[in-house]
């Protein structure tokens, strides 16, 4: 057998990169380029889909020349990326119409807020099983619509085309294939999750001319044969970053779940083949759906700031030179000293869902060092996620045995051992970091029989690490007691 | 060499001045072309040893420099950094990845990956090992850790002597690898290899263990495959530091 690899291009919100696995799901090179962030204006965030395309095109054959590997023995390719970021472009030309609007960027708040009020918002929170909110691509297609002058009757006509990152990826690797895949749509408000497809009334209330929006098509199948980049290798998967690194965890069953440690973190919960919709602040998303299978869906806890607390206290407090070194500053003591960090930088985000609320520090003492503070730095991001596990095994029924975790922050051993410590469970991290990665490389290797199924795929997940819980109850209940009243303290914080 | 003496004399400059100086400033100072000023505060600037202002573009001593001496690596920037090295490693060995760096005459484990075989086992990240008796120690000493005083016995083969470690350090240098054969645990046996940091520095090792018939042919030599992938990654993490490609 000639092809001994699959590619996954990784389009995420700072850098694109492309990594090569090899049968085994072990990565065998990286290349990796950082894209421009534009911040136009306070709350804005914008990216340029040109560059980011330009730069796929360069690190696709350069992660192979790094790989000693050619075109030819690359099986499929598949793509993770940064969801809801809304890229419009020419139909003819290619050329994006403006910048994509990132994922990050809240310009429509004002927009949501309004149309949250309208009468068909209930059906459109239903059919989507998502909240109305700014996250979401649907209000961003709206404002640009708006705010590009003769730009709806274009779109009406076909000229103007929409897609999130892996639609514009697409279309440029094939030279003009409109698709995306489920759970990228499922981000959009736009779905419907039951049916899989567009809805027309949901379309309707935010006046989207169906004809600029992509075919929805399976995460899992071969969208099409790559022109550019990889020329001549058929593109297997395409799933939301999120997603993928559920399917690179190896979390095919209801029950199982992972938690990606990045700038915010984001947990998700295999519920099968059943949406739960929840009642303590989670999203219902899908998971990932295989061609010709039903779809799998997950229930969805983001915390907005773990790791973009660590770079705060790096760039902004500068008592550390690098992230890393947050773990020798955190040993220098053996505890928090009593100090609590909640960082609700722009408000707070599941399961308590408070735009008012503000950062805090509480518990400050002269006794308080550099180190305590980052402890709390630390913990901050542990007792978030026991947040969402409590809100997730209240609304899914099932308790949360293990948590598998992935993403940078899963270097930090301290971090982990304190996880394990307040959620009560094994934390186990396997021996692949690049999960997402890894999922989309899963799901493109699936497409094209380079993996035969699921289970083999369960097979190449091992444990590289495991962190038990040693922290005795009553210690966790007074810390977990502690950390909610600081919590409270962040409340009504910004008075209207 | 006249590039390291003007080298010398700004961080002299920059340790004697007060506060922040600017590219103009050291030029002046230096009787320098702003070019050759420039090219050598970069060069300074990429190995840590000065910093530069955000919002003014002025120079002043990096940490790094401050850090001379106490080792200049940090050990949780080490785990960060090679991570993604050490994963495969541990996929295509089989075995256990442990990286150390020394600690007070002890090779300190800063980063542990499982044998990919799902038994239990517990992560040892912030155990200490002798460093006469381990692949990890040996590749550390033969690239400049001070040996120590003691060589303490473990097993019958355990290197007992100053003569012999010094001769098995010999090796390590000529082979860029190293080994141990139930010097520490009778039916263990492991190889490491140094990683290197910007100019060549050894400030860790990168290594595998496990049962001694695995890790070593019917020979009782290190199967030269396990050899090749753990230099591979050693390779790959220095590179990943900005160590020259060798």
């Amino acid at each position: 057998m000639t092809e001994r690899y699959v590619v996954a291009i990784d389009q995420g919100t700072t850098s694109t990169r492309c990594i090569v696995f090899d049968r085994r799901g072990q990565l065998v090179s990286l290349a990796q380029q950082e894209h421009k962030q534009y911040y136009p204006k306070p709350g804005w965030v914008e990216h340029d889909a040109a560059e980011i395309w330009r730069n796929v095109e360069r690190l696709g054959p350069e992660a192979l020349r790094r790989a000693g590997a050619t075109i030819d023995q690359v099986a499929a390719v598949g793509i993770a990326n940064q969801r809801e970021t809304t890229v419009l472009w020419d139909r003819v030309t290619g050329h994006p119409i403006g910048h994509a609007v990132v994922w990050q960027d809240t310009r429509t708040d004002t927009m949501v807020t309004e149309l949250d009020a309208e009468p068909g918002a209930e059906g459109v929170r239903h059919r989507s099983a998502l909240p109305l909110a700014t996250y979401f691509s649907g209000p961003r297609i709206r404002w640009m619509l708006d705010h590009h002058p003769g730009l709806q009757q274009r779109a009406e006509r076909g000229e103007v085309l929409f897609g999130t990152m892996e639609t514009w990826l697409i279309w440029n690797l094939t030279g003009g294939l409109h698709v995306t895949d489920v759970t990228n749509a499922s981000r959009t408000l736009l779905l419907d999750v039951h049916t899989l497809d567009w809805s027309a009334e949901s379309l309707a209330f935010f006046g989207i001319p169906r004809a600029m929006l992509p075919e929805v098509r399976p995460s899992i199948g071969v969208f099409g044969t790559a022109t550019a980049a990889f020329p001549g290798v058929r593109i297997g998967a395409a799933l939301g970053d999120q997603q993928a690194a559920l399917f690179g965890q190896t979390c095919f069953a209801p029950g199982e779940a992972k938690c990606t440690y990045g700038t915010g973190s984001f947990l998700l919960l295999n519920t099968g083949s059943e949406l739960v919709r929840s009642t303590h602040g989670l999203l219902s998303t899908v998971a990932y759906q295989i061609k010709g299978e039903p779809a799998a869906y997950a229930l969805e806890g983001s915390i907005a700031i773990t790791g973009s607390l660590v770079q705060w206290f790096r760039d902004q407090l500068e008592l550390i030179t690098s992230a890393p070194e947050i773990e020798t500053l955190a040993r220098t003591v053996t505890d928090n000293g009593g100090c609590y960090i909640v960082p609700a930088f722009s408000g707070l985000y599941a399961p308590y869902w408070r735009s008012e609320a503000r950062g805090v520090i509480v518990g400050l003492t002269s006794y308080i060092t550099k180190g305590h503070l980052a402890r709390a730095v630390l913990e901050a991001s542990a007792w978030q996620t026991r947040e969402v596990v409590d809100a997730m095994n209240a609304d899914s029924g099932l308790a949360l045995k293990t948590l598998r975790v992935d993403g940078g922050m899963t270097a930090d051993n301290l971090l982990m051992q304190f996880i394990a410590d307040v959620l009560d469970v094994p934390v186990v991290r396997p021996l692949a970091s690049e999960t997402v990665s890894l999922g989309a490389a899963y799901g493109a290797g699936l497409a094209v029989d380079y993996w035969p199924d699921l289970e083999g795929l369960r097979q190449n997940w091992h444990r590289a690490a495991q962190w038990l819980p040693t922290m005795d109850d009553a210690k966790r209940e007074t810390e977990y007691g502690n950390w909610q009243r600081a919590v409270s303290r962040t409340f009504d914080w910004i008075q209207a | 060499m006249q590039s390291i003496e003007r080298a010398a004399a700004v961080l002299r400059l920059l340790a004697g001045g007060a506060g922040r100086l600017s590219l103009g400033e050291i030029a002046r100072s230096l009787d320098l072309a702003k070019g050759t000023t420039h090219g050598i505060l970069q060069t300074l600037r990429k190995v840590g040893f000065v910093e530069q202002d955000k919002a003014s573009g002025h120079y002043q001593l990096g940490a790094a420099m401050l850090r001379l001496g106490t080792g200049y690596l940090d050990v949780n920037e080490l785990r960060s950094r090679s991570i993604n090295w050490a994963d495969p490693l541990a996929a295509r060995s089989g075995e256990a990845v442990r990286i150390g760096t020394v600690l007070e005459g002890q090779v300190l484990v800063v980063h542990h990956v499982f044998r990919p075989d799902d038994t239990f086992q517990t992560l040892d990240v912030g155990n200490l090992l002798p460093m006469h008796a381990t692949a990890l120690g040996k590749a550390l000493l033969a690239y400049g850790a001070t040996p120590p005083a003691s060589l303490d016995r473990f097993t019958s083969r355990t290197v007992g002597t100053q003569r012999e470690l010094a001769a098995a350090l010999r090796v390590v240098r000529e082979c860029g690898w190293s080994s141990d054969i139930e010097e520490l645990t009778p039916g263990e046996a492991s190889i490491a290899a140094p990683i290197r940091a910007y100019g060549g520095l050894v400030v860790g090792a990168i290594g595998i263990s496990g049962h001694v018939e695995r890790i070593c042919d019917s020979r009782y030599h290190p199967r030269p495959q396990l050899v090749a992938t753990v230099r591979d990654a050693a390779r790959a993490v220095s590179r990943d530091l900005g160590a020259a490609r060798r």
